[in-house]
């Protein structure tokens, strides 16, 4: 093949990637991928991002109260300046019987009070290490509340479904902090999140499409 | 006497200018005024009590390590950090905390009057969302550390007890999500 070919080629790649990036980014704002096509019986592989600090308590909570034999396995991924999150992680998970699941570490993208500038450094660091974890578990639904390692890992979930390998389902659950304001992580989310559940009424204001159920915390 | 129990907790952050405002003889005459004799304050990390006590005209020191002090008939004690953190509120009157969701719901869970100061000094400074909301609903007041002491002289037994969370909202909003129902 000449070269000239390759390079067309290469090019028509690009422009079905980005329309196909731009498309699910267009039904996912527009709230069209809120419910599943299809009626699931299987399990769903779940992946966590819990972060570090009150992301994981707040997180945690939720997940108590879901079943855990819907929501199996699980994968946690917590950031590895984290101490207190694997031991409470281990408390809900120990409740459960026959629980399969498994702790990963990654890097954080942001630390609290880290500039803007200097976080894009560590962002890179974190989704060079992010990526290929969540390519390899594939999970079907990606549950996160705001710490900044869920970026990367929702990025990864996005480009699973931008190359049809897995309908991966990314749920993003504003932090009980914000009443208000989103987060920079929600910020990013809207165009990416399927699901975005707030816990404020008055979030509705800045997100649209934001779901508000009740008080979850 | 029956002890009346202030908790001071400033969580897992540094928040030494909150300590400092408790730690004077204003804010500690108004405790006494207000009918408490026990202060027990979770200081966190970089804690030095000798920049803060010779601000107090007298008192005297009951132990050294946990470090407990009594002024005039109030008794303060100073500990870095709680393992029985619920056990602490549960037996306080009121509490005073740092504005950090965990912390505002782990008091307000257990139903005892709570007072949030704002750390004016945190850049992006979201936390007085939360408060400002916490408040609106009346389930407990908020100040800057220096409107502390009017704060505190508010009426505490009108605030609203926390509501329980439903625990089955987020499963069913799961599951119809996913496509489980």
């Amino acid at each position: 093949m000449d070269t000239q070919l390759l390079l067309e080629l290469f090019i028509l790649l690009i422009f079905l990637v980005a329309a196909r990036a731009l498309f699910l980014i267009h039904k996912t704002t527009t709230g069209h991928s809120k419910y599943a096509s299809s009626k699931r019986k299987s399990p769903c592989r779940t992946l966590v991002c819990a972060g570090s600090g009150g992301h994981t308590t707040e997180i945690l909570a939720l997940i108590s109260t879901l079943n855990p034999e819907k929501y199996s396995p699980r994968y946690y991924f917590l950031s590895n300046t984290d101490k207190t999150s694997v031991s409470k992680i281990e408390e809900l998970e120990k409740r459960w019987k026959n629980s399969s699941y498994t702790l990963k570490k990654i890097p954080r993208s942001r630390n609290v009070h880290q500039s803007y500038v200097s976080s894009i450094f560590t962002t890179v660091y974190s989704i060079f290490y992010t990526v290929p974890l969540v390519l390899w578990i594939q999970p079907d639904v990606i549950l996160c509340n705001g710490p900044g390692t869920c970026v990367p890992v929702c990025l990864a979930g996005f480009l699973l479904k931008c190359a049809c390998v897995k309908d991966t389902r990314i749920v993003f659950i504003e932090s009980f902090c914000r009443t208000k304001s989103l987060s920079l992580t929600g910020k990013i989310l809207v165009y990416f999140a399927d699901n975005f559940l707030i816990q404020w009424p008055d979030l509705k204001k800045v997100i649209k499409r934001g779901d508000y159920v009740g008080q979850l915390m | 006497m029956k002890p009346k129990k202030v908790f001071v907790t400033v969580g897992t952050t540094k928040f030494p200018k909150l300590i400092d405002k408790i730690v004077t003889e204003d804010v500690l005459r108004l405790f006494q005024s207000l009918g408490y004799n026990f202060i027990q304050i979770q200081t966190g990390k970089d804690f030095y009590p000798e920049a803060i006590l010779p601000k107090l005209s007298s008192y005297n020191v009951k132990s050294e390590s946990p470090l407990v002090i009594e002024y005039n008939d109030l008794v303060i004690r100073f500990e870095e950090y709680f393992e029985d953190f619920d056990g602490e509120i549960t037996s306080s009157d009121i509490v005073i905390s740092h504005a950090g969701a965990g912390s505002c719901l782990d008091v307000l869970r257990k139903k005892k009057p709570l007072l949030v100061v704002i750390n004016e000094d945190l850049m992006d400074n979201h936390q007085i969302e939360l408060a400002e909301e916490l408040q609106k609903h009346g389930y407990l007041y908020y100040s800057t550390c220096d409107t502390l002491g009017e704060a505190l002289q508010r009426d505490f037994t009108i605030l609203k007890p926390y509501p329980e969370p439903d625990k089955s909202l987020f499963p069913n909003y799961l599951d119809k999500c996913v496509g489980f129902v």
